[in-house]
């Protein structure tokens, strides 16, 4: 069972604001059943421009059902612009936290607003902001709204990101797109590294012996482990001066973005631990 | 406050003569049956006579009752000890729809290299058994198929599927958690391998179960180490709960038949009721081939954790397959098996009986669940055209 909040629970069972408004100035859809919980948004101006009434339906369970209340009455005589700012931690504050897994509950809220805001000011019907690429076909989530719950609560790894927006939380296959938009907003630095960071620092003047030495260690100790784990391997089979000659071997040496590996991985580990001149190839056999 | 308690294939009361007869081997009586000693010795007698009371209920010798800590570690037991004794294959069937403690076993030996099929089942929940038979091959080396699921009740044929697997040459083991002590399991009649019973599932306490080992049947331990259980169970025997189990299978097998009638006739008063008085809702599940005392329904465009937390408020215990309760984010395997559409894969509830389910309780639920669902369909954006009552045919 759950751990709710008695405030979350107030608003469950009482939910607030339910229904729908006649000639509304804005409405705003997201989710679906297919996804397991959907929201209806509407509201209506008052002649200063601020949200004289707002109503909602959810389907969902109970945090869905009480997010969604408690989202009208934050908003209820605010203006858009100050709408806008309600952020799905506000929502979970407000209503004395939400568990981790339930934190897209939160986020369905807030993009329903933004979605029926959205609605009142280009007068067309918003389901969602389909500005990007999406990254979960399961759930259709796309990169912005990844982006956006990383960004807004910040957060760190993956399962978070399940938690937050649902992406990921079907198959599993866009687990990796989802680790790459964490690294790319460097919420998250590769772990490999984390790992080193504390003990090689990166030294000024290298001879080519040190070089030598420091390119098989990082190789030993960072490269190799993390190419292991994905079932490949890395060889060093030699070092000209800046250049590196390696050989992939196992799944490495059949997979089809080796190149890329090569490049943007090792080459980019060994310029950033032993020598910015650094280029990697792979030794032809 | 009332509590109605109606998620039964959840877990199941202890029985009062069960926790009576149990009562005296804590405190008192409290010695080990491996002892010489008679104060401990004399206790073996006593686990003989539960193993009998086991073997009764299930048409089993005596001698092919084996007691585990639980369900899962009888399914556990069974399906890599059979594996353990065939190295050389490398194949292994089971279901869709299979508990969590095959399907998730099955999953994790399909990532150690075994090549794992699981069978599918129609939108009713049953299997085709050539489908069976299509993968059954030289390299099969155990059949693991439920007798009845949790979710669903939903019946499988294993009298059938034992006569198919056999004449293949590979091991069956079934799951037969939900099904001892509410379905009639004569193993003298079907060939069977290997069976895993649950205690409280029968109104015995949890952390006691049976592995049924059929003579002759080939199985490495999953406990090694002292004679217990002849050598197929390592560990020092649970001695009262051993023997609250036989007296809970004694006693589903003096009310079977007066249970069984009355308990069937409880649940379809209540699911007829649901299916007509709340506004979409449909059973899942074969309506004939089923445990008597679980129905699974669905109530369209509404969602299954919203509903429990509501009944919940009202003291009535149920379960549900929708995502928000299973901690996933994705609705029971068991319903996605069924290809029970999404409209009402997320607002299914379980409710499953026992012999302590009393008429008031039925009257209770029947009375209380359409205010409960129509609260839901208020609030939900969806069917908002169509809340009227409606019948599956």
């Amino acid at each position: 069972m759950w751990d709710y909040s008695d405030k979350v629970k107030d608003h469950f069972f009482h939910p607030r604001n339910v229904g729908t408004i006649e000639d509304p100035d804005g409405v705003g859809e997201v989710g679906s059943l297919a996804c397991g919980d959907a929201l209806q948004l509407m509201f209506k101006l008052d002649k200063d421009g601020r949200i004289a009434d707002i109503k909602f339906h959810t389907f969902g369970c109970g945090s869905a059902i009480a997010s969604s209340s408690a989202l009208t009455e934050m908003v209820k005589g605010k203006t858009l612009q100050e709408a806008q700012k309600i952020t799905n931690q506000d929502i979970a504050d407000y209503l004395g936290g939400l568990p981790e897994q339930k934190m897209h509950c939160s986020v369905m809220g807030r993009e329903a607003l933004e979605a029926a805001i959205e609605n009142y000011r280009t007068g067309k019907p918003v389901r969602r902001a389909a500005e990007s690429k999406i990254i979960c076909t399961c759930f259709g989530v796309t990169e912005g709204e990844i982006a956006k719950v990383i960004q807004e609560n910040g957060l760190t790894t993956v399962e978070q990101v399940t938690n937050y927006c649902k992406a990921g939380g079907g198959c599993g296959g866009c687990h990796s797109d989802i680790e790459a938009i964490l690294q790319r907003l460097g919420a998250r630095k590769p772990v490999a590294a984390d790992e080193l960071i504390t003990t090689v620092a990166r030294p000024k003047h290298l001879t080519n012996i040190k070089r030598i030495q420091l390119v098989q260690e990082i190789i030993a100790r960072q490269i190799r482990p993390a190419l292991q784990r994905d079932g490949g391997d890395i060889e060093l089979v030699d070092i000209e001066g800046t250049r590196v000659l390696v050989a992939l071997r196992g799944m490495c040496s059949q997979c089809p973005a080796a190149g890329v590996t090569l490049e943007q991985w090792v080459q980019a580990k060994l310029r950033e631990f032993v020598d910015e001149q650094i280029t990697v190839q792979e030794a032809s056999e | 406050m009332r509590t109605v308690y109606l998620d039964n294939n959840a877990t199941t009361a202890v029985a009062g003569e069960v926790f009576e007869q149990m009562r005296p081997f804590f405190c008192e009586e409290y010695g080990n049956p491996s002892s010489i000693h008679t104060f401990g010795g004399k206790l073996a007698k006593l686990l003989d006579r539960s193993r009998e009371q086991v073997a009764e209920l299930i048409g089993a010798d005596p001698s092919e009752i084996v007691f585990t800590s639980c369900g899962t570690e009888s399914d556990s037991t069974a399906i890599r000890g059979t594996l353990e004794s065939y190295p050389s294959k490398r194949h292994i069937i089971t279901t869709r729809v299979e508990h969590p403690a095959v399907h998730g076993l099955g999953q994790y030996l399909s990532q150690q290299g075994y090549r794992v099929t699981e069978l599918s089942v129609d939108k009713e929940g049953l299997l085709n058994l050539d489908e069976l038979k299509e993968a059954l091959n030289p390299d099969t080396a155990l059949v693991s198929i439920m007798w009845a699921n949790n979710e669903t009740g939903v019946l499988f044929p294993i009298d059938e599927i034992a006569r198919i697997v056999k004449s293949a040459g590979a091991v069956l083991h079934t799951d037969a958690v939900q099904a001892a002590g509410k379905e009639p399991i004569n193993l003298s009649k079907v060939p069977v391998d290997l069976l895993s019973i649950s205690g409280h599932k029968l109104h015995a306490p949890k952390g006691i179960g049976v592995l049924y080992v059929r003579r002759g049947t080939q199985l490495t331990p999953l406990l090694i180490g002292g004679h217990q259980e002849r050598g197929r169970r390592a560990g020092t025997e649970n001695v009262p709960y051993i023997i609250g189990l036989g007296k809970a299978c004694e006693l589903a097998r003096e009310l079977f038949e007066a249970e069984r009638t009355r308990i069937r006739k409880l649940r379809d008063r209540l699911e007829e009721n649901l299916l007509s008085n709340c506004p979409g809702a449909k059973l899942n599940g074969h309506k004939e081939f089923r445990l008597v005392n679980t129905t699974n329904i669905s109530f369209e465009y509404v969602e299954g954790e919203a509903i429990l937390l509501l009944l919940d408020r009202l003291g009535i215990c149920a379960s549900s397959g929708s995502a928000c309760t299973s901690g996933s984010l994705e609705p029971s395997h068991v319903l996605r098996a069924m290809g029970v559409p999404f409209t009402s894969a997320h607002g299914s509830i379980r409710f499953s009986l026992s012999r302590y389910n009393t008429e008031q309780d039925i009257d209770y639920v029947i009375e209380h669940m359409p205010s409960v669902i129509k609260k839901l369909r208020d609030i939900s954006p969806f069917g908002r055209d169509e809340a009227k009552p409606s019948r599956t045919p």
